[in-house]
């Protein structure tokens, strides 16, 4: 039972449901995020990620089910909700006639923040994202690691006790991203709860506490990167790579003759993964049986192979 | 780590409307500071080019009847009040149709208006408050240039030109708003243009008194709300005022501009908050 503040969800849903005339793009989903904690969405796809956050941001009418964020009803309570929230939106929505600075100023008077106040607020923000010297640029002067840098920057103007992050880093160079993930690890020091949406795995394990796998509107999955790896995988993973297959064959037949080697034997065109808690003695018994692949790799289980098992190999536009 | 991104309890409330649309001041005061040097042609220089065409230069060839000009004792007297009605029309649809698509579909300012307290209607109100200012500026320098020429019969006709011809722009406005806010694709512009503006412009009794139309397409005329405008506008600045008539102007403008708050309002809506 939940009773101090301090421990009461930032973030309540159940049996949420988002649906858009006879397609339901959220199926009944359970989440909980707690304060200061950092929470993934992590979905194909389709899967419902990005109608999940905009009804957690309070901007799209929830279909079914009961969502409380920061303890309000966003049915009732949306503008009280909005002035609490940062939302990072996946496209950077900008607006490329104003310079940086102005970018800051503007936003941050539509929370009713004073001129003086917003102005001040603006400068330190520019400093945080490292764009201090860019505050008279124009927007679209800007790299696409700097737009995204402004948008967070934006996104914090009100002091938010909630930062919604869509997808932050798609698009960004690895550089970019590095510097992206620095100033979001600061702010989660800083006791700011992170939600965030990625099709990064590494982002995911880099960032979050804790997070869910959706699929096709529901959560097929729940717990910590770690948790995750240790429920749905293997410690390691054997790669076996035997080139492509030749047209109307298969590795499958490769796969018989390993599969009793690892916990599962994944079939991919040019290789075999073999999900082990020991990697290194797969490879060694698939030398001893005589196979000869033309490399192999032994690794750890990411959070990719979890994904990857979860919401299947196929392609979804 | 700075102050600025530390957690803390941030601008708590809803908004009543005197707040949201105070919030929105910076961001039209900007637009206009952007703006304002280009919408000087279109504003001023493109009506007074057809002042002095319209009016002065072909206005020469036409008798001053009044019995034919609606009151009026010169072509001059009777174009320019509707001109400026009809100017307010094509001002008011430049500001509510590709301005309102960029802010919906092409900058997505609007998203990013909405990821904060503000709600769709305070987004619509102040837009629209932009327009109306759009508006006042233009008509009112207009009003206010063509004053000394002998426009107007009485002290209070350019007043209540004025007030007519706002009425007329924003009705115009709050529809054009609605049908921007839905459509898709800058195309359908085309065809408001083309079918709707030009010929309102053209046959809405600006230019020539709707009589001239026949029976049937006085009353088509009549129909049109920008014949309204041109009414309310004329009969206030020749002060040759039918007051019945100028009551049902005003009503059905009126009406128009109400229902077409609502059009606007839930065209944002549905298309932004779904």
């Amino acid at each position: 039972m939940v009773t101090d503040q301090s421990s009461e969800p930032m973030i309540s849903a159940r049996g949420l449901t988002k649906s858009f005339g006879d397609f339901e793009a959220v199926k009944g989903i359970d989440v909980e995020v707690r304060r200061g904690e950092a929470f993934g969405f992590l979905g194909p796809n389709g899967a419902g990620k990005s109608s999940t956050m905009r009804m957690i941001a309070a901007t799209s009418p929830v279909s079914g089910g009961e969502l409380r964020i920061l303890g309000l009803d966003p049915a009732t309570d949306g503008p009280a909700i909005r002035g609490r929230l940062g939302v990072c939106p996946q496209d950077d929505t900008l607006d490329t006639e104003l310079d940086v600075f102005d970018n800051l100023f503007i936003y941050g008077r539509y929370f009713g923040l004073p001129r003086e106040e917003v102005r001040a607020r603006a400068d330190e923000l520019l400093e945080f994202v490292q764009l201090t010297d860019k505050a008279h640029a124009k927007v679209d002067d800007l790299s696409g690691g700097m737009k995204r840098r402004l948008t967070i920057a934006r996104s914090l103007v009100n002091r938010p006790d909630l930062l919604l992050l869509d997808e932050p880093t798609t698009g960004l160079d690895p550089q970019a991203r590095h510097v992206l993930w620095d100033r979001l690890f600061r702010l989660k020091q800083a006791g700011v709860t992170l939600v965030l949406t990625t099709h990064y795995m590494d982002e995911a394990e880099q960032l979050c506490d804790r997070l869910v796998v959706m699929d096709k509107g529901r959560i097929v999955a729940e717990g910590s990167p770690l948790d995750l790896i240790r429920e749905h995988s293997t410690r390691e993973v054997a790669e076996l790579r035997f080139g492509i297959a030749r047209e109307g064959e298969t590795h499958e037949a490769l796969a018989a003759q390993v599969a009793n080697l690892g916990d599962r034997v994944e079939v991919l065109p040019d290789r075999l993964l073999v999900y082990s808690e020991d990697g290194d003695a797969v490879v060694a018994a698939v030398q001893a049986r005589g196979l000869r692949p033309v490399a192999t790799l032994v690794r750890r289980s990411t959070l990719e192979d979890v994904f990857l098992r979860l919401t299947g190999r196929t392609l979804v536009d | 780590m700075s102050a600025a991104t530390t957690a803390s309890t941030a601008t708590p409330g809803t908004l009543t409307r005197g707040e949201a649309l105070r919030r929105q001041v910076d961001y039209w005061a900007t637009v206009y500071r952007r703006t304002w040097r280009g919408s000087v042609v279109s504003s001023f220089a493109t009506p007074l080019f057809y002042v002095l065409a319209m009016g002065v230069l072909l206005g020469g060839f036409i008798d001053g009847d009044p019995d034919v000009l609606e009151g009026a004792t010169s072509y001059f007297r009777f174009v320019v009040p509707g001109l400026i009605a009809a100017h307010a029309m094509q001002t008011a649809v430049g500001e509510t149709t590709y301005p309102v698509m960029g802010m919906v579909k092409w900058q997505r300012i609007y998203d990013s208006m909405l990821a904060t307290p503000l709600q769709c209607r305070d987004l619509v109100g102040a837009h629209l408050l932009f327009v109306l200012f759009r508006l006042a500026t233009t008509c009112a320098v207009y009003d206010l240039v063509l004053a000394p020429f002998g426009v107007y019969g009485s002290w209070w006709g350019p007043f209540a030109a004025f007030g007519a011809q706002l009425l007329v722009g924003m009705a115009f406005a709050v529809w054009v708003y609605g049908v921007s806010a839905r459509l898709r694709s800058e195309e359908g512009f085309g065809v408001l243009f083309r079918l709707g503006v030009f010929p309102l412009f053209l046959f809405s009794g600006a230019f020539f008194p709707i009589a001239n139309l026949g029976e049937v397409g006085a009353w088509v005329a009549r129909c049109t709300p920008l014949w309204h405008g041109v009414n309310l506008s004329r009969m206030f600045a020749l002060d040759q005022v039918t007051w019945w008539l100028a009551g049902v102007n005003v009503a059905v403008l009126a009406v128009l501009l109400l229902a077409g708050w609502r059009w606007a309002v839930t065209g944002l809506e549905r298309r932004l908050v779904s």
